[in-house]
C-alpha cells in the first residue's frame, strides 16, 4: 500500500491530541477530543484507500487502474454524518448541563413560566395534573412578588420563596 | 420472503418518522408504534419459520447490487432468532411504557420525543442483526446508540444528564475504536462484507488476524460491557426511567455479545482466542457479581447482575464448540427476558413501594402479592433454580465446557456456579427486605406511600375519570410484566425444542462456508482485481 506521509504524520497527531483534549473533565474539550479523534479515524479510513488516483467516475479511457477506490469515501461520508449527527446531541448535552449547575432545576421553573399559557392547554388535554398546576400556580405567584425574573437574578428569587410554598403546602 | 428482510428495518424507521410528526397526538403515535412493533414480531418470527425450515439464510442484496459492492442483509437463523427474541421485548416493554405514562403523562419527559426515538432505537438494533457487512453493522449500532443518547437523558433532569454523559462519552470511544477497526479491516482485506472477509482473513498471517480481531472485540467489548470495560453501565443504567432501563439492560449489551459471536464465528475463527475470553469471562462474572451484593438499589443491583451474566454468554463463546455457541445462543435469549422482565417488575416495585432502596421498602408481599409472585419467578429464573430457563441454560454451558476440558474450562465452571448461587442470594436479600418483612420494621418508616399517593394526580383529583386511568395504565404495566414473565416461564416449558433451535442455529454460525456460500453462490472469485492494491499489506500504517 503507498498512502501519503503527510496524512499518516497529521492523523497521528490528531489521534494524540485528541486522546490528550478527551481525556480533560470538561465536557466541552471532550467534544472538541471527540472531534479530533473522529476525524482522525476519518483520515485513518481515507488513508486505507491506499494510492491516488482520478476520481472513481468511469469515463472513456478511464480504467480501474487510475481511479482512486472509492468505498472508504463512502464510509468516510457516513462516519461524518453520523459523527455530525452526535456532535448536535453532545452540545445540547453540553448546554443542558451548564444550564442545570448554574441555574439548578429552578430555572426550569422560571423558563416554564413563560411556557405556562401552552402548557396549560396542554393540561386541558388531560396530561397534566392539578398538582402541578398548583405548583406552577406557587411560581407564579412568588415571581410576580419578586418582580422581574431574567435568567440571571431569577434564581435566588425563586429558590427561596418557592421552598416556602412547598412547606405552606405540607 | 425476501422483502420481509429490509421490512425489519424500514417499519420502525416509517413508524418513527410518523410519530414525530404526530407528536401532538399521544395516542395516535401509542397505535402507530404499537403496530410498527407487532409488525416487525410477525415479520421476524415469519423469518425465523422459513430460515429455519430450509436452513439456508435469506440474502437480500439491497438495491439490486452485486455483493461485495452493494450491501447485503443476511438472516440466518442467530439473527432471526435475536430479531424475533428482541421485537417480542421492545414491543412489551413499550406497553409498559404506555401503561406507565412515560410517553403522555409525565411532565419530566418531552411527549412527542419518546416514541421516534424508541422505533430509532428498535430499527438500529434490527440492522446490526441483519446486517451481511461490517459498517452496515457499525451504522446499525450508531442509530441505536443515538437513540439511547436520547432514551437515557430523557427529561434532562441532572441525575440523568449526569448518568447520561457517562455513557454517551463511554460509547463514541467504543464507537470510535469499532470504526478504527474496520478502517483496519478494509486497509487489510479491501472489503467490508462479511462473507468475503470470511474468506480473505483466512488468508492473512496469523499476527495481523490478532490485531484486527482485538481491535473489533475491544470495540464490542466496550458494548456488551465485559469486565475491565463494564465500569459504566451500572452508574448510568439506573437513572433511567424503569422501561427504558429494562429495554437497555435486556437488549442493548446483547447486541455487543452478538456481534462478538458474528465477528469470532464468522471471521477470526483461526485467531485463538479461547484462554483470554475465558479469563475475561470469569472475571466479568465474579467481579460483577460482588458488585450486586453490595448494592441496596435494585435497579443497581440488577445492573450489576446484567454486567455479571455477560460473563456467562462470554464463556460460552470462548469454548467455542458448536456445543457451546447453542448454549450460548439459549443463554441470549434467557438472559434478554428475564432481565428485561425483572427490570419491568422494578418498575412495579417503584410505582407501589415509591422507591427502588430496599432499605426503604418493606412489606410489599401483602401489599402487592402480584408483584411480589412476579419478582419472584424472575429471581429464581435469573439464580437458575431447577426448573427455569436460567438453570437450562447454564447446564447447557457447563456441559459444553465439560465436553471440551481443560483447567481453566473447570475454573470457569466452578465460577459459574459461585454466581449462580451469588445471583441467587442478591436477589433473595432484595426478596426478604423489599416483599418478606413487615412494612414497620423498615428504618424510619413514614410511609412514602401515602405521600406518593397524595401526590399522585388521580387520588387528588378523585374524579371517576382519574381513578378510570389509573387502573387501566396500571393494568397495561402489570399486563406486559406478565406477558414477559410467562415469556421466560415458556423458555423452560418449551426448552427442548428451543435448545433444538439454537444447536441449529450454532451449526450455522459454527460453518461459515454455508454462510459465504449464502451470500456469493457462485464463489468469491478471491482475490479481487479492482481493489486498488489495497490487499497487500498489514492495516498498520
Amino acid at each position: 500500500m503507498s498512502a501519503s506521509l503527510t496524512l499518516v504524520v497529521l492523523m497521528a497527531v490528531m489521534y494524540g491530541t485528541g486522546v490528550y483534549v478527551m481525556l480533560e473533565k470538561s465536557l466541552t474539550r471532550i467534544l472538541i477530543g471527540f472531534l479530533l479523534v473522529g476525524n482522525a479515524t476519518n483520515l485513518l479510513i481515507f488513508i486505507m484507500s491506499g494510492r491516488s488516483g482520478t476520481s472513481p467516475i468511469i469515463d472513456d479511457g478511464v480504467t480501474g487502474a487510475d481511479i482512486v477506490d472509492p468505498v472508504p469515501q463512502v464510509l468516510m461520508l457516513t462516519a461524518i454524518v453520523i459523527n455530525f449527527g452526535i456532535t448536535a446531541f453532545i452540545l445540547a448535552l453540553i448546554y443542558r448541563s451548564w444550564w442545570l449547575s448554574n441555574l439548578g432545576d429552578e430555572g426550569d421553573d422560571v423558563i416554564a413560566d413563560e411556557d405556562d399559557e401552552e402548557a396549560r392547554e396542554a393540561d386541558q388535554a388531560e396530561i397534566f395534573h392539578t398538582s402541578l398546576e398548583d405548583d406552577d400556580e406557587a411560581v407564579r405567584t412568588v415571581l410576580e412578588e419578586g418582580g422581574d425574573a431574567d435568567d440571571d437574578d431569577g434564581v435566588p428569587h425563586t429558590r427561596e420563596p418557592s421552598e416556602q410554598e412547598r412547606d405552606v403546602m405540607r | 420472503m425476501n422483502a420481509l428482510v429490509p421490512l425489519l428495518v424500514i417499519i420502525p424507521l416509517v413508524g418513527a418518522a410518523i410519530t414525530l410528526i404526530l407528536g401532538r397526538y399521544p395516542r395516535v403515535q401509542i397505535v402507530i408504534s404499537v403496530t410498527a412493533l407487532t409488525a416487525v414480531t410477525a415479520a421476524a418470527g415469519a423469518l425465523l419459520a422459513v430460515v429455519d425450515s430450509t436452513g439456508n439464510p435469506i440474502v437480500v442484496k439491497v438495491g439490486g447490487w452485486e455483493p461485495p459492492f452493494g450491501i447485503v442483509l443476511v438472516v440466518d437463523r442467530l439473527s432471526a432468532i435475536m430479531v424475533l427474541v428482541s421485537s417480542l421485548m421492545l414491543l412489551g416493554v413499550l406497553i409498559f411504557a404506555v401503561g406507565q405514562g412515560i410517553a403522555d403523562r409525565d411532565r419530566d419527559t418531552p411527549v412527542s420525543i419518546f416514541h421516534p426515538t424508541y422505533l430509532i432505537l428498535a430499527a438500529g438494533l434490527f440492522d446490526a442483526f441483519i446486517a451481511g457487512d461490517l459498517f452496515n453493522m457499525y451504522v446499525g449500532f450508531e442509530m441505536l446508540l443515538a437513540a439511547s443518547y436520547v432514551l437515557l437523558t430523557l427529561g434532562g433532569t441532572g441525575s440523568r444528564i449526569r448518568a447520561g454523559t457517562t455513557y454517551v462519552v463511554v460509547s463514541l470511544v467504543s464507537s470510535l475504536l469499532f470504526i478504527g477497526a474496520i478502517a483496519l479491516i478494509y486497509g487489510a482485506t479491501g472489503t467490508v462484507t462479511m462473507a468475503l472477509l470470511s474468506e480473505r482473513i483466512r488468508a492473512l498471517p496469523l499476527e495481523v488476524q490478532m490485531i484486527l480481531c482485538a481491535a473489533l472485540l475491544i470495540g464490542f467489548a466496550v458494548k456488551a460491557a465485559v469486565f475491565p470495560l463494564s465500569f459504566w453501565l451500572p452508574d448510568s443504567y439506573p437513572t433511567a426511567p424503569a422501561p427504558v432501563t429494562a429495554v437497555f439492560a435486556g437488549l442493548l449489551t446483547k447486541v455487543g455479545v452478538y456481534a462478538i459471536i458474528r465477528t469470532d464465528k464468522l471471521l477470526f475463527f483461526d485467531v485463538p482466542l479461547t484462554v483470554p475470553l475465558l479469563i475475561v469471562g470469569g472475571l466479568t462474572m465474579l467481579i460483577g457479581i460482588l458488585g450486586a451484593l453490595a448494592q441496596a438499589d435494585v435497579k443497581r443491583l440488577l445492573s450489576f447482575t446484567l454486567v455479571s451474566h455477560i460473563g456467562y454468554m462470554i464463556f460460552g463463546v470462548a469454548i467455542g464448540t458448536e456445543l457451546a455457541t447453542g448454549a450460548t445462543i439459549y443463554y441470549i435469549v434467557h438472559h434478554i427476558t428475564v432481565q428485561t422482565a425483572l427490570f419491568l417488575v422494578v418498575g412495579l416495585i417503584e410505582r407501589t413501594g415509591g422507591s427502588t432502596s430496599i432499605t426503604k421498602l418493606g412489606g410489599l408481599l401483602k401489599k402487592a402479592p402480584y408483584v411480589a409472585v412476579l419478582f419472584f419467578i424472575g429471581a429464581l429464573n435469573l439464580g437458575g433454580i431447577p426448573p427455569f430457563s436460567g438453570f437450562l441454560g447454564k447446564v447447557g454451558l457447563f456441559e459444553a465446557g465439560a465436553a471440551s476440558p481443560s483447567p481453566l474450562v473447570y475454573v470457569l465452571i466452578g465460577a459459574g456456579a459461585v454466581t449462580s448461587l451469588l445471583t441467587l442470594y442478591a436477589l433473595m436479600r432484595v426478596w426478604n427486605m423489599a416483599f418478606w418483612r413487615p412494612k414497620k420494621d423498615v428504618e424510619g418508616y413514614e410511609s412514602p406511600m401515602i405521600e406518593s399517593l397524595q401526590e399522585s394526580p388521580d387520588a387528588v383529583n378523585g374524579t371517576a375519570t382519574g381513578v378510570a386511568t389509573a387502573n387501566r395504565t396500571s393494568v397495561l404495566m402489570v399486563g406486559a410484566t406478565t406477558g414477559l414473565v410467562a415469556l421466560t416461564v415458556c423458555l423452560t416449558v418449551f426448552a427442548g425444542p428451543l435448545f433444538a433451535l439454537a444447536d441449529r442455529a450454532a451449526g450455522n454460525v459454527a460453518t461459515p462456508d454455508s454462510y459465504v456460500e449464502s451470500v456469493f453462490p457462485n464463489g468469491t472469485g478471491e482475490p479481487g482485481s479492482g481493489d486498488a492494491g489495497s490487499t497487500d499489506s498489514g492495516g498498520t500504517p
